[in-house]
Parts: structure tokens; sequence; C-alpha cells
């Protein structure tokens, strides 16, 4: 692969780019909105996710005897397991199942797996022929192009983009007509399955009580791939197991509400084995690998709770920031909140710290995700770790390391805040700032910055105790209209109403501090 | 009388948005409480926590639990963001150290966020709220996600005769302002503000109020840039200026 350009040219050059601008926020409003219903029409939603949450936390923390039941049962269904410490062993192991059985022409169904290993790139080198069979990622493939969205990998192109590609690549007639594309691809892929050799899937699950391998698909080319070539291999992250299929139920029920915000999907594919004497298809040889490629490594730190994710999409269309900067911008396999956790997890921290940063940690992925994975929590914890372990900024590290310092004196930290208010302040035209030095700029560069006041909260607050004392009167005693004079007379000194932010230029003329000079603000 | 409570005012109130905490005390007032503010108060430390700085993040935290532990009563704060530090995070910041997790579950207990407070002590308060505005209502992520609070903000806005409510689109979305987010990210920051300002623009609002001075801050930065002269104000400002 070709180095990752640096974060902020990533994210500068998905902000420049106003199609995908549009694409993103069309494509994830929709599925946002899907999602919801589908949800109102779970029964019981919150019971099943904190029962799939359960179920995925057990099977993690027992991972190791699981993934041997799992093996056992496997092996006992005629499947051949091969086990792949990294990314290019999976590749390797493919390639030599490849070879073993002779095979040229390779199929493939969605998987986010054989992303992570680069598994086409591998095979292509090799000199096999391989064809993606689910339409978004046969244009991908066709684009030379990465997915950019888990469910939808072609969240970033417009049809006629689609439309564009197919043309040049595959010879189509121009068309930007969704159905008529579809027709194309299935048409040129009918071929492709029919002349297949062997078929890779990935695995949206792996029952452990039965070995069986669960694929989820809506364009039927997960059961193409599965049952027309001789030979299936399917690749599945060691973390994609369920204890038994009635757990899978709750997450078959879980996965394509959040996903696509269908209640389930068009084809849902059990496979249990290599075809047996007496069937009537299926192929001659199944094949799992099962891949760590860093799993293990997440699976013992603070984080593996995100090994839970059944990759559904939902926090990334929940997401602002994915929202506004698309899948690419995150620079690996798994984009959006997940991806913050899992790329650092999966490649560790260095070259990849901006992610976890790159939060508002507004909770959004939280709130949707089926199985409850606390993302917020994770991405403060990779930040604590960035800070141990990586690089800081010179002038933010200063920064907070003198705020650790001033904030248990309150004396310094009132005089060090005064003194920041001052400098502010001297830079304020009427009483907003427009542009400020060093990390400050930052604010000014997308927003002005209301001056500080003149006068803090704490002095007013003071000040009024004062009066009261002086006039005999407790402020803190009255309840109600009957409020003693400090009450009134402070009301005095209450800035225009709407001044909380100072919004009209009248207001703004006084500045926030200067607003003790308007008028009291009583209006009825 | 009601029972006196603690104002955590919040580094931002004290030193941007005095009104805003001046606004608060009035209103607790009304409701009977005696007010303390324990002026030692400096900040709840999220900044540095958010960036990953624990130990700064604990040092202020500890400083925060002693003044405050000093105290007694409700500790009212006017921000869910702060309110969520000292009711969520400061627990799991010392999860290693068992005296001051205790000291912070003990304050965590008493801490309610201003709007909380208020709803449930509403029918107390003296009749006659009334102001006329059509109120955008920006719910803070840390308020709505972090503390779980959606309702109190929009039954208190309802109680007041002569607000009717924006229907502003994709309104649970966070603005973009993120503490050092704003200032480290300012681009992808911007970007979310502007989605915002767009949706709060469209509702015909002719008030944008959140009980949080941070988004705020941010909300009122961008409108102020754009040039677009809409009324920000927190959610206690608009309460105090209702009552008669």
């Amino acid at each position: 692969m070709s180095a990752v350009p640096p974060f902020v040219e990533r994210v500068r050059s998905a902000l420049g780019d106003e199609r995908l601008h549009v694409a993103l926020g069309r494509a994830t409003e929709a599925l946002r909105s899907r999602r919801a219903s589908a949800f109102a029409s779970l029964e019981d939603s919150d019971r099943v996710r904190d029962l799939a949450r359960k179920a995925k936390l057990e099977v993690l923390a027992d991972l190791a005897s699981q993934l041997q039941r799992f093996e056992e049962r496997l092996v006992a269904n005629g499947v051949e397991v091969h086990w792949a410490e990294t990314g290019e062993e999976a590749n390797r192991l493919v390639l030599e199942i490849a070879r073993r059985h002779g095979v040229k022409r390779i199929v493939k169904s969605k998987s986010m797996a054989t992303e992570e290993t680069h598994l086409n790139h591998a095979l292509e080198r090799a000199g096999m022929d391989v064809v993606e069979t689910d339409l978004g990622e046969y244009i991908v493939q066709l684009n030379q192009d990465r997915p950019s969205h888990i469910i939808l990998p072609i969240i970033h192109l417009t049809r006629e983009d689609v439309g564009a590609v197919m043309h040049r690549r595959i010879q189509v007639p121009l068309s930007d007509d969704p159905r008529t594309l579809a027709g194309f691809a299935r048409a040129k892929l009918r071929e492709e399955f029919l002349r297949a050799d062997m078929g890779i899937t990935g695995a949206n699950f792996g029952v452990v009580e039965t070995g069986t391998i669960c694929l989820v698909t809506n364009e039927g080319n997960g059961r193409m791939v599965t049952t027309l070539p001789r030979v299936h291999v399917a690749v599945m992250g060691i973390e994609k197991l369920v204890p038994t299929l009635e757990d899978l139920d709750l997450f078959l029920r879980l996965l394509a509400r959040s996903a696509t915000g269908q209640k389930i999907t068009t084809y849902t594919t059990l496979l249990r084995g290599p075809r047996r004497p007496g069937d009537e298809c299926g192929p001659e040889a199944m094949h799992v690998i099962l891949l760590d490629n860093g799993r293990s490594r997440l699976l013992a730190g603070d984080d593996a709770e995100i090994l839970g994710c059944i990759r559904c999409g939902a926090c990334l269309n929940a997401c602002p920031i994915y929202k506004s900067i698309g899948g690419h911008a995150y620079g690996d396999t798994y984009p959006g909140p997940v991806g913050a956790i899992v790329t650092p997890g999966l490649r560790g921290l260095h070259g990849w710290s901006e992610l976890p940063a790159a939060s508002t940690l507004c909770g959004a992925c939280r709130d949707v995700c089926p199985v409850r994975l606390d993302i917020p929590r994770m991405l403060l914890g990779l930040r604590r770790e960035t800070v141990r372990t990586e690089k800081t900024p010179l002038g933010l590290r200063l920064g907070l390391k003198a705020f650790g310092w001033i904030a248990p004196r309150p004396k310094l930290y009132r005089a060090a805040a005064a003194a920041a208010r001052r400098l502010v302040r001297a830079r304020a035209r009427e009483g907003w700032v427009r542009r400020l030095p060093g990390l400050g700029g930052g604010w000014t560069q997308a927003r002005d910055l209301r001056a500080p006041a003149a006068t803090t909260f704490q002095e007013q607050w003071t000040h009024r105790q004062q009066t009261a004392r002086a006039t005999g009167s407790t402020p803190g005693a009255s309840a109600g209209g009957a409020g003693g004079a400090g009450v009134r007379r402070q009301q005095a000194h209450k800035p225009e109403a709407a001044s909380g932010a100072g919004l009209t230029p009248a207001e703004r003329a006084g500045g926030p501090g200067g607003a003790a000079q308007h008028p009291p603000a009583r209006r009825r | 009388m009601s029972d006196p409570v603690q104002l955590f005012h919040t580094c931002l109130v004290n030193e941007i948005g005095p009104e805003v905490g001046m606004a608060a005390v009035r209103l607790l007032e009304r409701l009977g409480h005696p007010v303390g503010v324990p002026l030692d108060q400096t900040c709840c430390g999220q900044p540095a926590y958010n960036a990953g700085f624990h130990d700064e993040a604990r040092s202020a935290a500890r400083h925060m639990l002693r003044v405050l532990s000093a105290t007694e009563g409700v500790i009212v704060i006017p921000s869910g963001s702060c309110a969520d530090m000292l009711v969520h995070q400061y627990e799991l910041l010392f999860r290693d150290e068992a005296e001051w997790r205790e000291k912070a579950h003990a304050i965590a207990g008493r801490c309610r966020e201003l709007s909380q407070l208020l709803a449930e002590e509403w029918p107390r308060m003296p009749a006659g709220a009334r102001l006329r505005a059509r109120v955008a209502y920006h719910p803070s992520c840390h308020l709505l996600r972090g503390l779980g609070v959606r309702d109190a903000p929009l039954e208190l806005l309802r109680a007041v005769e002569g607000v009717t409510l924006a229907e502003v689109e994709d309104q649970e979305e966070c603005c973009g302002f993120g503490g050092l987010f704003s200032v480290k990210q300012p681009e992808i920051s911007g970007r979310m503000l502007e989605r915002k300002l767009a949706a709060v623009a469209a509702s015909g609002a002719d008030r944008l109020v959140s009980c949080d001075l941070g988004c705020l801050m941010h909300l009122a930065g961008g409108l102020r840039r754009q040039g677009v002269g809409l009324a920000v104000q927190h959610l206690a400002e608009l309460l105090d200026e209702a009552l008669p």
C-alpha cells in the first residue's frame, strides 16, 4: 500500500469536496431515519441490546476456549481450519489454498476482514483473477478505489460517478439510472459466478455451538459465492463468535436494523461445511481462516470491548465527524467512531493517534450502538495513552501541565485567569475578538470569540453579598417576588436579556463587560 | 424555606458569562434556596481530562472534591458538560484510588445540573413566567447523552407562556464545540457549526437557547462571524427574563 497522507491533509481534502459533503449528508440521514423506524418495530429493543452485549462480552472474556470449541465443531463438520497471526499470513494461506485446489478465478462477497488484509492485491500479484461481487465493492474494485463505509462502500460516489466508472471499465453504455447500472453489473457478475473456481467470504458471525458461519447479505451474491465455486474460503476475525444459534437470533435482529434499517436482510446464509454426499449443491471443500491481526493485543488491553463490534455502521451514520469528513479521511479499513478505536488498536497508536483525538465525545455513537459499546470512554483512554507514549504539541503540553499546577491553587488560578482575560479583552472590539494568536488561532479560524467579562461572576456575586449585608437584607432568604433590596439592585446590573452572547449590534457596542450600562432588562 | 444549595458556577460562567451565574442565583433564590458559592472553586479539570492529561485532571479534580466536600447540600451546576465531569468522569478518573473514588462518588450524588433541579421544582416557582419568543433549543451532548437529560429543559421552556419551540433539523446533533477539539480541529468543528447554524436559521427561531456556555460561545461566535444577529442565551437567562 502507498503511504497514507497526514490526517490534516486527508481532512482538508474531504472538507473541500462539496459533492462528498452532499452525498454523505443524504446517505447518512436516510440510514439514520431508517434505523430509527426499524428499531421502533423491535419489541423490547433495550433488552435485546443488553442481552446481545452480554453474550458478546462473555464470549470475549473466554475467547481462547470458545475458539477452541468452534474449531472442533468446524473440523467435525468437515471444514479445514487455519489460523493467521497477521494479515500477510492470512493472504498467504488463501493463496496456498487456491494453489492446492488448482484455482485460477475467484469471486468474493463483501468482507471487511479481507479489506483489512488487502487480500485482493495479494491475489492479483500472484496472478489470480479476483472479482468482488457485492455491487458496491465491485464498483470500488473497478474504480481502484477504497470503501469509505462499512455497509455502503461507495457512499462517497454519486450515481453519475458509478455510471462513468462502469462505462470506462466494463464498456457498458453510459447511464446514471441505478436499475440499469445494477442490471449491467448483474449480467457481468453472473458470468463470473459461473466461471469461478473459488469463493471467498468473510463471516458476520461464527456460532460456537454448531460450528456455523453466518453471512448476511442483500444481493444474494453471498449465496452464489458460497455454493457455485468448488472451493469456499471464509476469512473471519477471531472476535466474530456468538455462543449459540439462539444468541445469533438476537444479533440478526439487531444487525439489519442498525445497518440498513431493515427488519431482516434479504439473505441470511448459515453454512455448516462443504457439500455432503447427496447434497445437490455446495463447494467440495470449505476452509475457515481465523484472523488475529492485532486482535489478541486489543483483547488484552483496556479497549477489549471494541471487539464486540458487529460492523453495522450505525455509529458512522450517527457521527457528525464522519458526516463531515467521510470514510477515506480515517485512512484505513475501518472508518468512523469504531475505526477511531479499531485502527489504533490493530495497527498501534503511533501514526494513528489523531483519530481518537478528532472527536467531540458527543456520544451519538454510543447511543446507537446495538451492543452499547462505550466508544467515548475508549476514545478518552486512547487519548491518555497518546499523552503517555506519543509526542504532543509542546504548547498544549506546557499549557495543561501549568493548568494542573494552578488548578488546586485558587488565588493563583484567579490571577492567571484575570491576566488571560485582560490579554484577550485587549484584542476585543465591540466585545468580540476576531483573531487570536497561537493555539487560540484555531478558535478564531472558524468563529469569533466573545470577549471575557470585565468583572467575573465571583466579583459580581461578592459585591452583591456585600451590598446585601450593608442594607441588612439576605438575598438567599428571599423567595419569589419578595426579593430584598439586594436582589432588585442586582437586577439593575443584569445585562440586556439576550446579551448572553451579545447579539444585536447595539448590545455588542457595550460589550459584555459594559452590559451594566444597559437599563434594567425587565421585559414583560 | 428550601434547603441551601451550592453553586458550582464553572470557569466559563465566571470568566465569560457571569450573567448566567447571576440568573441562576436569582432563579434558585426565587425557589427559596439560600445559595452558597464556594469561592475557592476553580475548574473541574475537563479540558485536561479530555485531552488525555489525566494527572493534571486529577490535580484539578482533587481540589474541587476538597472544596465541595467542605460544603453541604445539593451542588447546582449550570452546565451539562461540567456536571457530567463531576457525576460520571471523576469516578473513572479515580478508579485506582479508593479514597478519592469514594469522595467522588459522594459528590456525584449531590450534583444536579441546573435545568434538572429547576424542572423538578418548577411547580413551586411563582407563577407568571411570560416571554414572547420562538426558541431553538440546542441540547448539549453531555447534558443529553452524558447525563441523560432530554426533557427537563424543554419542559421549562414550555412552562413559559408565550414561548414557542422551533423545530430544528437534527436537533440532537453535536454543534462541533467539543472543548479543545474546537481549537485543535477548527476545520471539522467549523463544518459542524455551519451545519448546526443552517438548521437553526431554517427553524425560524428568534433565539437560540442551550444549557452549556461552551456550546453557546461556539454558536454565538459562529453567528457573529456570519454576521447573523440571532439572540443566543443560556436557559437560565431566558427563565430569569421571563419571570415577573
